[in-house]
């Protein structure tokens, strides 16, 4: 089966900054591919360069493709990209309070999407909209629909920003950060309905995360990303179990867990470096337990098959 | 036991929005009776999610807000007694670190004029040596003492912060959310320093924080807080929580482990709006084990010493 969604080793670049070196992600209908790393390491920039939106912030894919469905998608014009995004990519954005008009009733904003990307009638439309909303599980969804987003919580207007990113019935959602702006108990529940969505629709869902918990919850694949080149990447099972790349161990070793013994979690040391200065070899060598004269002088290969990973002294405990 | 170093006794918090010209005026109780001891060389946590009062209560303790009812005592002193003069002069003895370190440095101050300001509010100025020091002692080098914050990052302006709450030498610092808006792998690094500082200069904290699992990896007790009231203080970790929203929180959690995956049953619904409180328990409307009693009767906290819990029917 061909991914629906293939990053194929693009490089991406703002101006003569080169802020992704040879990304290559796949993602399958009824699948979850995380895409994790800490911030200023590029996934919100990967997502970007999957919806085309590159050039509303200056940047363009300078190596590689991006195809969806087998198109390159540098190959079409802008009425065909902008056409696929809404239709068969659906977004939602990490902050629910600015993705949503303030001075448009929420049931309109829904509406307006399968009105223009599926052909609908109004009352085709708003009918479309109120069993998404009830799918969402929006209590009173027709009076919802009639209410202004001031009016609703954070957890609410996620579920909006949902809906619209399901108007259009799409292959494939791209979530960024879908739940980092929102309470414990609410980042719960939106995670359960976008893992429901991906089960009983098989769309295919692009999840960034900076969270290991939620990746563990309900991806099934995982790509870690680090200063702007893939770390490691593989079924979420393996690579959990056994992590290969010492930044991948160390990300799932920040989450402060129940019964974790005092002073075991220490953290990674340092940030994450910006593009003005990359470290040369791997550039997460810095920060890494591990690392050795290789480390510093040459850039690691991504290898293996199953989880492949870019380390020289893979495995092990970190 | 020996005397706690703070007590809080009925502490309320009533805050009034509009009545301008045209809206009417509300109300609402941020925090309402809300009573609990400190021991010295305690970490006390404090979880809740938003609006849940927590930032106000740790406002209250420091007296940077003034109760509507209820006192807060420090070492046996009650801090609404005391005259300005002598309430900075106790003011010494208790800091704060702040959630955002973005907005709570001035970006117009070096490091070491952010560092020597504790000083300049007692009318001293920093003894030479002091502010170098102040940076080794969170792990910064001496070198970033002229420094800008905008030259730092997230981490490290935290790092500057928590230095800033350390000048004078402080017994009690409260802690309100200092990693929420920082990586997971630098929050790490946060709570590790905050550790060994503990150890080292024998400090006492308030923690606050949303993250159930930061708060029983850091905290001695912890104080579970639902819309302005403690509904459990819950002992050393490894106790099962007691109250269904505590429980609910601990099920909202996800452990990296995917071989530990849940069907979580989450809450339904939100937190209802403090401007018009549910008669009965608080969480009644979303409370798996609710019944009629919930709803019209408000439980109190129990009188069990240890685990102590507001519910009427506890796990």
């Amino acid at each position: 089966m061909t991914a629906l969604l293939e990053v194929d080793r693009i490089d991406v670049a703002i101006g003569a900054l080169r802020l992704l070196d040879g990304v290559s992600l796949a993602v399958e209908r009824g699948q979850i591919l995380g895409l994790v790393g800490e911030s200023g390491s590029g996934k919100s920039l990967t997502a970007l360069a999957a919806l085309g939106l590159l050039p509303l912030i200056g940047g363009r894919v300078t190596a590689g493709a991006v195809r969806f469905d087998g198109q390159d998608m540098g190959a079409m014009t802008d009425r065909q990209r902008r056409a696929l995004r809404g239709r068969r990519i659906g977004f939602v954005t990490q902050n629910p309070m600015t993705a949503l008009d303030p001075v448009q009733r929420i049931g309109a904003q829904i509406d307006v999407v399968s009105r223009l990307h599926l052909g609908l009638s109004p009352a085709q439309a708003r009918a479309r909209t109120l069993e998404l909303m009830t799918q969402l599980r929006i209590p009173e969804a027709a009076a919802v629909a009639e209410a202004w987003p001031h009016q609703l919580s954070g957890g609410m207007k996620q579920r909006i920003v949902i809906a619209m990113a399901l108007a259009g019935d799409p292959d494939l959602i791209i979530a960024d950060e879908p739940t980092t702006a929102l309470d414990v108990t609410v980042q719960a529940q939106i995670i359960q309905i976008l893992g429901a969505l991906v089960r009983d629709r098989g769309v295919a869902l692009l999840l960034i995360t900076h969270d290991m918990g939620v990746v563990a919850q309900i991806c099934d694949r995982v790509a870690v990303l680090y200063a702007g080149r893939l770390a490691e990447e593989g079924p979420v099972a393996q690579i959990f179990a056994a992590p290969s790349h010492p930044y991948t161990s160390a990300l799932i070793g920040c989450i402060p867990q129940e019964g974790m013994a005092r002073g075991t979690l220490r953290g990674i040391p340092g940030t994450v470096p910006g593009a003005a200065a990359f470290p040369s070899g791997c550039r997460f060598h810095p920060r890494c337990p591990r690392a050795s004269d290789l480390c510093r002088t040459v850039v690691p290969p991504l290898t293996g098959t199953g989880p492949r990973v870019a380390c020289h002294h893979p495995g092990g405990p970190a | 036991m020996t005397a706690p170093l703070i007590r809080v006794e009925g502490l309320t918090r009533r805050f009034q929005t509009g009545g301008g010209l045209f809206a009417r005026p509300r109300e609402m109780l941020a925090v309402r009776d809300v009573s609990l001891t400190v021991q010295r060389g305690e970490v006390l946590g404090v979880v809740g999610e938003s609006g849940c009062g927590k930032s106000t209560l740790a406002r209250l303790v420091l007296r940077l807000i003034e109760p509507t009812s209820g006192k807060v005592s420090l070492d046996g002193t009650d801090l609404a007694s005391l005259s300005a003069g002598a309430l900075r002069r106790m003011r010494r003895r208790m800091a704060m670190v702040f959630q955002d370190p973005y907005s709570s440095l001035d970006p117009r101050h070096t490091l070491a004029q952010v560092l020597a300001e504790p000083f300049r509010v007692q009318g001293e100025a920093p003894p030479p040596g002091r502010i170098p020091e102040m940076l080794a002692e969170v792990g910064l080098p001496a070198s970033m003492a002229e420094s800008h914050p905008h030259q730092l990052s997230g981490g490290q302006r935290q790092r500057v912060g928590i230095a800033r709450a350390l000048a004078l030498r402080p017994e009690f610092v409260v802690l309100d959310e200092p990693t929420a808006s920082l990586d997971v792998s630098i929050q790490a690094q946060i709570v590790a320093l905050l550790a060994d500082l503990r150890d080292r200069l024998g400090l006492t904290y308030l923690f606050i924080s949303h993250d159930l699992g930061l708060v029983r990896y850091f905290c001695d007790r912890i104080v579970v807080m639902y819309l302005g009231a403690v509904v459990e203080v819950m002992p050393a970790s490894g106790s099962a929580p007691r109250h269904p929203y505590t429980r609910a929180l601990t099920q909202s959690a996800f452990v990296p482990d995917p071989a530990q995956r849940r069907e979580i049953a989450p809450l339904q619904g939100e937190i209802p709006s403090p401007f018009a409180l549910p008669p009965g328990c608080a969480f009644a409307g979303r409370c798996p084990r609710a019944t009629d009693r919930c709803r019209v009767e408000r439980p109190v906290l129990d009188a069990d010493p240890v685990h102590p819990v507001a519910c009427f029917h506890p796990h």
